[in-house]
């Protein structure tokens, strides 16, 4: 029973679930828009990077800069053709189109791609750990996809505060009407938010699909984590949104040091605990908290 | 049914009814319908039940999910938490010497009870995040069942008490029960929908903020419409049990039934009763068509769900009812020029 | 020489009329008051003007150019700029962020962020805080701040003395005065009705979504305002005490026709 290592790994693990929250978070946080393929795109990141990989054969890692600009183009298509439509047809519209969307990525990659689990070759990224003093064991992979998140989320962050493009998107966050009003051009605004969403998710399936396996469905379970990381760690906070991943992983995997079986049913249950007793999360901020 | 005069002492402009002469005969035929239904066992016999008991599930799962978000703007991605309940429920209550058919009682109720506080947990979240939220509970209570050995883990149990029945008797009672639980859950959400809750539920869909200023109760009327949706899902998940004699997590957890609801209430028309029926019978259709095509039948049924939310908001009943003025049950208040109106 | 014209403008929310066949113009460098009671017309007016609207019928035209269908960041760019109701400042941002914002579709070399902090120096000490800590003459202010960024020759403000101190609206009217004087043309909507009178030169009046009064400020009498505000007449009583008249719809106004409506009134209106 090593607990240290245990809440270590947990941590950082709670960084994979955050990278994939924060688009999650910052859609929602903009556009009122809660995607409910977001998991699944997170999925076809890593099926496309499999898909990348195998062709140019190298390890996944140099696939990024192709991959990455493809989803930010696929999100913006997706919010212009899709979400946009699905946001001006009603408060229950982008539900249900996105709960749609699920089921057809899910069943277009089974049908495809059958639904035997995959992995992605990390190279010799995914092999290496170091030692933290006699206890604790931390893989190379895990401390790169806790690191990466944390530089995404200070990207973004500076990108907010400091950008004429930030401070559009924080403006359209708080009041879309008079953002409108006063000359931000909101259909770029949004265009922007839904790339960067889907960019940070195919890089959240990247690192999904090099810690462990994945398959058609595990979109849903990427989903329903990075849909409690947000509401644990407080709608509308991105370094939140990081607290509550880091909840979710460090509750995931003591328990799960205890009995494995429990693990999952753990982080709901902490999930749901929060919604009952905090519903505002932990960490509740404006519409988009500045750092 | 005619509102109360006004008493201004001026004739009426107009004159309120509820119903429709399209009403009442759409009720009579019904009520000919479900006799002619109740018959079919008696006089068709086995090849007829089992494609209608298919079909009744989808009418009443149907039925039911409208009144949550046709009705209510409740878009819960998570009833198959309480088919799963009602299931289990009836297992158990069989288990423990109940009749299996009387047991789909008591799944509902198990259900309903257990919607309470689940009800005050989701019920603090709106729209998507409500949508999720219903997700992570039958989530959970899938883990659950997995994790409980006395109702068989991973594995699954069989439904015991059923074997002093033939075959042929089985069907028929299973049939009659899908039967009956169909007809309650629509006529429930019928008389629902007509009592003040209807109105009340449908304000606060349309607009809670300008509902509650209103006087109406908004916490109130979204959790008593929560609640009747989970006592007729669960009733359904017991009439499930029933159907497959096997009770396994993975299936009735399954989140497909939930595609299946928002794709028939959305083909068929949100915020109708008639909807609901038609949307059944176009899944009935396409699952007999496409279901041997495997993950492609979810594909179609998820975009096209998908693309009438776009394409066609109001369904296939809703926009003949908008193009050609149809209402075979209506649900909401007409206005017709009264006795005093001048002529237009 | 005229700056802005409407004509014949309809808007509609839905089922309802908010706007029928309004007429107005507002010529280059003078102020126009918009008055009326609520629910008349004057956000929406001006909303539309602005972009935000859309009308379903009429037109309107800007410099000589027809504006109708542009988007809101389209007029800002040719010069229109509006400071709403109830200021309306985003709350997360900064105070100088707010002005920026109002940059976002054309920045102004006219009215860079200092001309802006010199034009109201209470709020340059405060530039670094959030908009949402401002008290409300502060905030009016930054609205301002936020629509002259663009450098707009037509300003559109609306109520700016809503829950204003006397004080603080007197300081933003001789604000606005020295902007009429460099020559920038101005609709305001305001409900006190004799500071509208002394602050503009033209006047208009709505009514239930139509115009019922227009012309110079100067040659209206305050009675007739009146009239023309409340849709009463003073005329025909020898007390002066004002009794119900027909308004722009027709029928005594409480008792609204339960068939169809009268042929509507010109639009110029009649007191």
């Amino acid at each position: 029973m090593n607990w240290v290592n245990a809440a270590v790994q947990g941590i950082l693990l709670g960084g994979e679930y955050a990278l994939i929250a924060c688009g999650l978070s910052l859609t929602f946080g903009v556009m009122r828009l809660v995607n409910i393929a977001h998991g699944d795109l997170a999925v076809c990141g890593a099926y496309g990077a499999l898909v990348l990989s195998a062709a140019l054969g190298v390890p996944v890692w140099y696939t990024l800069p192709l991959l990455l600009p493809a989803a930010f183009g696929i999100g913006m298509a997706l919010q212009v053709l899709l979400f946009g439509r699905a946001l001006r047809a009603g408060i229950l519209a982008p539900v249900m189109v996105t709960f749609g969307l699920s089921v057809v990525i899910e069943n277009l990659l089974t049908a495809g791609a059958t639904s035997d689990p995959r992995g992605l070759n990390g190279g010799g990224l995914a092999l290496a750990s170091f030692g933290i003093g006699p206890h604790i064991t931390v893989s190379w992979l895990l401390a790169t996809a806790f690191l990466t998140a944390c530089l995404v989320l200070s990207l973004l962050q500076v990108a907010l505060a400091r950008t004429s493009w930030g401070r559009q998107v924080r403006a359209t966050a708080d009041d879309l009407d008079t953002a409108r009003l006063v000359g931000v051009r909101v259909m770029p605004v949004f265009a922007s938010v839904a790339g960067i969403g889907v960019a940070t998710a195919a890089l959240a399936g990247v690192f999904i699909g090099t810690i462990s396996t994945f398959d058609p469905l595990t979109g849903t379970d990427s989903l329903i984590f990075a849909f409690e990381a947000v509401v644990i760690g407080g709608l509308g906070s991105l370094w939140g949104t990081l607290a509550g991943g880091v909840s979710l992983g460090v509750v995931q995997v003591v328990v799960g040091q205890v009995n494995q079986e429990y693990a999952v049913l753990a982080v709901h249950l902490l999930f749901l605990l929060v919604l009952a007793v905090r519903p505002s999360g932990l960490f509740a901020g404006s519409a988009l908290e500045q750092a | 049914m005619k509102a109360p005069e006004m008493t201004a002492g001026l004739p009426p402009a107009v004159s309120v009814s509820r119903w429709s002469r399209a009403g009442s005969a759409t009720a009579g035929a019904s009520a000919l319908t479900v006799l002619l239904l109740v018959a079919v066992p008696f006089v068709v016999g086995g090849p007829a039940e089992q494609p209608l008991i298919t079909l009744f599930t989808f009418v009443a799962l149907a039925s039911l999910w409208n009144l949550l978000a046709g009705f209510s703007g409740l878009t819960s991605i998570g009833q198959q938490a309480y088919l799963g309940l009602g299931a289990y429920t009836l297992y158990l209550a069989a288990v423990h010497g109940v009749n299996p058919y009387l047991a789909v009682l008591v799944g509902a109720v198990v259900a309903a009870v257990a919607a309470l506080p689940v009800s005050a947990l989701v019920l603090r979240l709106t729209g998507g995040y409500f949508a999720i939220a219903t997700w992570v509970v039958a989530e959970v209570f899938e883990i659950l069942a997995t994790l409980s050995p006395s109702v068989g883990g991973n594995t699954g149990v069989s439904v015991p008490g059923l074997a002093g029945y033939s075959p042929v008797l089985r069907q028929a009672l299973t049939y009659w029960v899908t039967l009956a639980v169909t007809v309650a859950c629509v006529l429930g959400v019928y008389l629902l929908v007509r009592m003040r809750l209807g109105l009340d539920t449908r304000a606060v869909a349309s607009d809670p903020v300008a509902a509650a200023s209103a006087g109406v109760r908004v916490g109130r009327a979204r959790r008593l419409a929560y609640l009747a949706a989970a006592l007729g899902t669960g009733a359904v998940g017991g009439v499930l049990a029933l159907q497959t004699l096997y009770v396994e997590p993975s299936s009735v957890f399954s989140v497909q039934y939930s595609v299946y609801m928002l794709f028939m209430v959305l083909i068929g028309g949100m915020g109708t009763m008639e909807g609901p029926v038609i949307g059944a019978v176009a899944l009935f259709v396409l699952q007999e068509t496409l279901s041997g095509y495997g993950a492609w039948y979810l594909v179609v049924v998820g975009g096209l769900a998908g693309a009438a939310v776009l394409l066609a908001p109001r369904g296939l009943w809703g926009w003949a009812a908008g193009r050609w003025g149809w209402s075979l049950l209506p649900v909401g208040y007409r206005l017709r020029p009264g006795r005093g109106a001048r002529p237009m | 020489m005229t700056l802005l014209e409407v004509d014949g403008l309809d808007v509609r929310y839905g089922d309802f009329q908010a706007l029928s066949g309004v007429r107005l113009h507002v010529d280059r460098g003078r102020a126009m008051a918009l008055i009326g009671a609520n629910g008349a017309g004057k956000t929406t007016l001006l909303r539309t003007i602005a972009g935000a609207l859309t009308g379903s019928a009429g037109r309107i035209r800007y410099d000589g150019t027809d504006i109708t269908g542009a988007p809101p960041h389209r007029r800002i760019r040719q010069g229109i700029a509006m400071v709403p109701e109830g200021r309306r400042l985003f709350p997360s941002l900064t105070v100088e962020e707010n002005i920026l914002i109002g940059a976002s579709a054309a920045a102004s070399p006219d009215w860079p962020l200092d001309r802006i902090y010199d034009t109201f120096p209470i709020i340059a000490r405060r530039r670094r805080h959030r908009a949402s800590a401002l008290s409300g003459g502060e905030q009016q202010a930054v609205a301002i701040g936020r629509a002259l960024a663009a450098g707009p020759s037509l300003l559109l403000l609306d109520e700016i003395s809503l829950g204003l101190a006397p004080r603080v609206i007197a300081e933003l009217y001789e604000m606005l005065a020295g902007l009429r004087a460099a020559g920038a043309t101005l609709v305001i909507v305001e409900q006190d009705l004799q500071r509208a009178l002394d602050a503009c030169d033209d006047l208009t009046c709505l009514l239930e979504g139509r115009v019922v009064l227009t012309g110079p400020a100067a040659g209206v009498q305050r009675d007739e305002v009146v009239a023309a505000y409340f849709g009463v007449s003073t005329a025909g009583r020898a007390d002066g005490v004002p009794s119900p008249a027909p308004g722009p719809s027709g029928g005594p106004p409480g008792r609204r026709a339960t068939g169809p409506a009268e042929p509507p009134g010109d639009s110029e209106g009649r007191p």
